[in-house]
């Protein structure tokens, strides 16, 4: 119940901020075009809440709804993180949208959003078809 | 506000931005999990084998699209402007799937809670797909594409 709330909270967050706009986005990483700043006040808009959110975490010895924390550890910088990362970018240049936008924008232009999570979907299967 | 950026929404980013904090932090306080689209897409459709419980990375997933369709109700509409050539959200997508699995994370793992907890991979996952996003896009302009 609270993913669910704290799904659609991050969802009204996104289609808020015009991040649900693939063109605004791609613009963001336009630098050498009509650059639009605008993901820069979303991500450190983001970035506040949750730096306290993490101050209170190690604070807390369990979350509020659950046993325990599961949490990444901060493992190195590895190869597949820095590929990963560097083909992420070239998709999310390529067509202005990253995972969470596309599933958010299902509500708003189906058609195309639809298309772009059937695509995301058929890439992180290959992902596990390959990397095994 | 923002002469020099004449279509930037630095209020409704910032506004945008902090509920986009908030769900990271009721999913870290509440549930003790990382609000990572990318992971918790891949766990609720079962192509990654550890993570979140199912359901709840359901759960998360579903409400993207219920808020999106919530705020587009409260704000009159949400502009949503796709690349007019379909091929790149295709592509883009593809590429999107496969790196976010191999980068393990996207924008709001890496990007928005790894970042937050000086995460030295998330630090380095973010300007890397940035810097890769940009090189992309520089690409596509010099090419014609945008």
């Amino acid at each position: 119940m609270a993913a669910l709330v704290a799904g659609a909270i991050f969802g009204a967050g996104l289609a808020l901020s015009g991040m649900a706009d693939p063109q605004r986005v791609r613009a963001f990483l336009d630098i050498f075009g009509a650059w639009d700043p605008t993901l820069a006040f979303v991500m450190g808009g983001a970035l506040v809440p949750m730096a306290l959110a993490w101050t209170v975490q190690r604070r807390l010895a369990r979350p509020v709804f659950a046993d325990g924390f599961a949490l990444p550890a901060t493992r190195g910088i590895d190869a597949p993180l820095v590929v990963g990362a560097m083909l992420f970018g070239i998709g999310w240049g390529l067509s202005g949208l990253c995972p969470g936008p596309a599933i958010a924008g299902l509500a708003l232009a189906p058609a195309q959003a639809g298309i772009a999570v059937v695509a995301m979907i058929a890439g992180m299967a290959l992902h596990r078809l390959t990397r095994r | 506000m923002m002469a020099a950026f004449p279509h930037a929404m630095p209020v409704e980013g910032l506004l945008g931005g902090l509920l986009i904090g908030i769900s990271a932090a009721i999913m870290l306080l509440g549930n003790g999990r990382i609000a990572g689209v990318s992971g918790l897409g891949a766990r609720a459709l079962g192509i990654a084998d550890a993570g979140a419980p199912r359901a709840m990375a359901a759960a998360f997933i579903i409400g993207l699209p219920l808020g999106a369709a919530l705020a587009a109700l409260l704000l009159g509409g949400v502009m949503t402007r796709y690349p007019a050539a379909m091929w790149q959200v295709v592509v883009g997508g593809v590429v999107v799937g496969y790196g976010t699995r191999l980068g393990s994370g996207c924008t709001s793992g890496h990007g928005v809670c790894g970042m937050a907890r000086l995460s030295p991979r998330s630090i380095a996952a973010t300007l890397i797909f940035m810097g890769s996003g940009i090189a992309t896009v520089a690409l596509m302009r010099a090419g014609g594409l945008l």
